[in-house]
């Protein structure tokens, strides 16, 4: 249990984050950790199940619109737009997953790549729900969190919780099963499981965390449109999956910590911050194609055989 | 070890990002102005012609507002409007800019100016025209400062459309804000003085073949044909216009980016005879629009565009009312006080422009037609005016905004 103590000082070091940073620093820690959500339902399904999705974008703008319309439009609570908005996502999710888990590898891809872009297209055309082009707006921060560091805070915290639940998730006897799916699925429905129905569940689950994470994303930015649904949202949540480290879980908030911090701080020092994200990615592939969570753990059990020796 | 020190070089040269201090403040503190234009996305074009007629003005004025300097700050909204916002953020959080000035798509600036509502910093929109950011949904602190609003223009097109004796006029516009509005205004005037539009449609942004919507309108029988189009689908509209044998046919008439110099520069006869509504018109007449053009033309080898003449008169506007509030240029409110209460005088339109009460400037609107100039190049060129038209044209205020906003839906079309 040596890894308490580190454990507990980085918690202390993120909950102190707002009086450390400025109110930019603090949004663009909100955006990562937002971000996270997204790659981590990601890499749930692509580091668990085997199931590499293009369609998370969708449904992690699914639930931004949803607690929008619920705020901005229909004047509920934002806290009940947040709920209707994650429950959105989780619909969409099984939508998804009802289409698309009988196939697998690049068909899964292009399935949900094409799902993502029918929410998209519903989202662009549907003028008089979704605002069409111009997306919609206000209204979807309660006043309890109307500060930056109470949002962030609040964010910390579901965001904590989300991953301790997917943590315990991939743990379960029910992540064990997926990852049996991912590595032979018949061998799987040999030995008695519904594969279907579990990755049904996991494409859920997946799903939930998106929500959680989308919903979030709209309270923060109290604004959705079309570009929140789009397939660079779904791109942006796999790039922070790989970047992390698939099947790393954890990974998804090195992976959001660099993208955010190429799209917000490089971009103040050179317009061609995406050039240098496509070399970054390019390198990455190369010299880490585990990722960094995953190639430091590949380095780790080398570091800890080399020391006796020195 | 390679690797390892790879990882460990680049999660340094994160941190040292993450850390790096703000822009250390020279004293006596610069005017900060955070500009955002689309200078990557479908309207890059556009976006690079706003943030080099800006820049043009200051460096004119040697980057200087009276005393101080004037820093310009600008970021790419990438045509995409939660980048505009994620960069609205930074310029107002991180930079501590005292103002926003641009963006061109209506969605990049309906997020940003929904942001600036909580942070009450000043958002100058010198291109952003959709119409109830100043009026159904007003923004006390986002002001169409040498703006304009999108049916402001077309409404008094209607009226001169009705008075040319057409009486039936087809309609084929983008489907987004700009062009509802833009074509609800004609739709609207042109109705209530007894004309009748026949058709009406809506094409996605991007069309890269016009071929179905020509088929119909050459049948549907009209005096007239209405077409909002901006960028590549105008240039795209205009060539086929003319390669399906319209032109010439039955006239056309354009919104105001339709034969926007930003268009029409590359293009050939084809654009010939084109009538559009606005108020700039780099043909027209005037001593003061003709010393603008030609220094134009000097500096950069092209006639202005709308765009350009919007950020560049933004600028001027901006340089106007800064002497009024001294030291002041920091306090949000008298910044607004200032700009809202300054009459440009030094407006290349060649008159004073003022605001009216909703924010949103009143102009001589030009009804204008493409010709060869003198050079050899195609410009508009006024062939009537109406002075003095605000955003709400000759409508009683409070009437009009009752009214809704026009929409896919709501074309303003009178009931016969």
């Amino acid at each position: 249990m040596a890894r308490l103590p580190a454990f507990l000082a980085g918690a202390a070091a993120l909950v102190a984050l707002p009086w450390v940073l400025p109110d930019y620093q603090l949004s663009l820690a909100v955006q990562v950790l937002v971000f996270a959500l997204l790659g981590m339902s990601v890499d749930l399904l692509a580091g668990y199940a085997g199931r590499t999705s293009l369609g998370h974008g969708a449904i992690f703008g699914t639930a931004t619109y949803v607690s929008l319309y619920c705020s901005a439009t229909l004047h509920l609570s934002p806290w009940i737009g947040l709920l209707l908005g994650v429950a959105a996502a989780v619909l969409v999710a099984l939508v998804f997953a009802a289409l698309a888990v009988r196939t697998g590898g690049v068909y899964f891809l292009l399935l949900t790549l094409a799902l993502g872009m029918v929410v998209w297209g519903v989202c662009l055309r549907w003028s008089s729900v979704t605002g069409g082009e111009n997306g919609l707006r206000g209204g979807a921060r309660p006043a309890l969190i109307a500060s930056g560091p109470a949002l962030y805070w609040l964010v910390l915290a579901a965001t904590v919780a989300t991953a301790a639940g997917a943590w315990r998730l991939v743990r379960s006897p029910f992540g064990l099963a997926l990852r049996g799916i991912r590595d032979s699925g018949l061998r799987m429905q040999s030995l008695g499981y519904g594969t279907t129905a579990l990755l049904i569940a996991g494409f859920a689950g997946s799903g939930l965390i998106a929500g959680i994470g989308g919903g979030l994303y709209g309270m923060f930015n109290e604004f959705a449109s079309p570009s929140t649904v789009a397939l660079s949202t779904s791109v942006a949540g796999l790039l922070i999956a790989i970047i992390g480290g698939v099947g790393t879980l954890f990974g998804s908030f090195v992976g959001a910590g660099v993208l955010v911090i190429l799209q917000n701080v490089v971009s103040e020092y050179t317009d061609r911050w995406q050039s240098v994200m496509g070399l970054m990615f390019i390198g990455l592939m190369i010299f880490a194609p585990t990722g960094l969570i995953g190639q430091l753990r590949r380095l780790r059990p080398r570091a800890a055989a080399r020391k006796p020796l020195s | 070890m390679r690797r390892r020190d790879m990882i460990r070089l680049s999660a340094g040269t994160a941190a040292a990002a993450l850390a790096a201090p703000a822009i250390v403040r020279a004293a006596p503190a610069p005017i900060r102005i955070g500009v955002l234009a689309p200078l990557t996305g479908v309207v890059a074009a556009g976006g690079k012609e706003m943030v080099q007629d800006f820049s043009w003005f200051w460096a004119l004025h040697g980057n200087r507002a009276g005393a101080r300097k004037v820093e310009l700050l600008v970021e790419d909204d990438g045509s995409n409007p939660d980048t505009a916002l994620a960069k609205a953020r930074q310029l107002v959080e991180q930079s501590h800019v005292d103002m926003l000035v641009g963006d061109l798509l209506a969605n990049t600036g309906l997020a940003v100016a929904n942001y600036v509502k909580g942070t009450g910093t000043p958002y100058f929109i010198p291109i952003v025209a959709a119409d109830n950011l100043t009026q159904r949904d007003r923004i006390p602190n986002v002001v169409r400062v040498a703006g304009y609003s999108a049916s402001q223009t077309t409404h008094p097109f209607g009226a001169w459309a009705a008075q040319q004796g057409y009486k039936k006029i087809a309609t084929i516009s983008q489907d987004y804000t700009f062009g509802y509005e833009q074509c609800g205004g004609l739709a609207q005037t042109f109705t209530a003085a007894g004309g009748k539009i026949t058709a009406q449609f809506w094409n996605p942004l991007n069309t890269a073949d016009f071929s179905p919507y020509l088929g119909q309108l050459a049948n549907a029988g009209v005096d007239a044909i209405f077409a909002m189009q901006t960028g590549a689908d105008a240039t795209r509209f205009i060539e086929q216009y003319a390669s399906f044998g319209l032109k010439g046919k039955i006239p056309l008439l354009g919104s105001m980016n339709f034969t926007d110099q930003s268009v029409i520069r590359t293009m050939g006869p084809e654009v010939e005879g084109i009538v559009s509504a606005a108020q700039f018109a780099e043909g027209s007449a005037n001593p003061t629009t003709q010393a603008y053009a030609a220094a134009h033309v000097k500096k950069f080898g092209t006639l202005p565009s709308l765009y350009g003449f919007a950020m560049y008169s933004a600028a001027m506007w901006i340089d106007e009312a800064l002497p009024k509030i001294g030291d002041t240029v920091g306090n949000p409110k008298k910044l607004l006080a200032a700009v809202e209460s300054t009459t440009l005088v030094g407006s290349p339109l060649g008159y004073p422009v003022t605001l009216d009460a909703y924010g949103n400037p009143i102009y001589t609107i030009f009804i204008r037609k493409v010709v060869k100039n003198p050079q050899g190049k195609w410009w508009n060129v006024p062939i009537h005016s109406y002075p003095h038209v605000s955003q709400f044209w000759t409508y009683n205020l409070a009437q009009y905004l009752k009214q809704p906003s026009y929409s896919r839906s709501f074309q303003g079309i009178a009931k016969t």
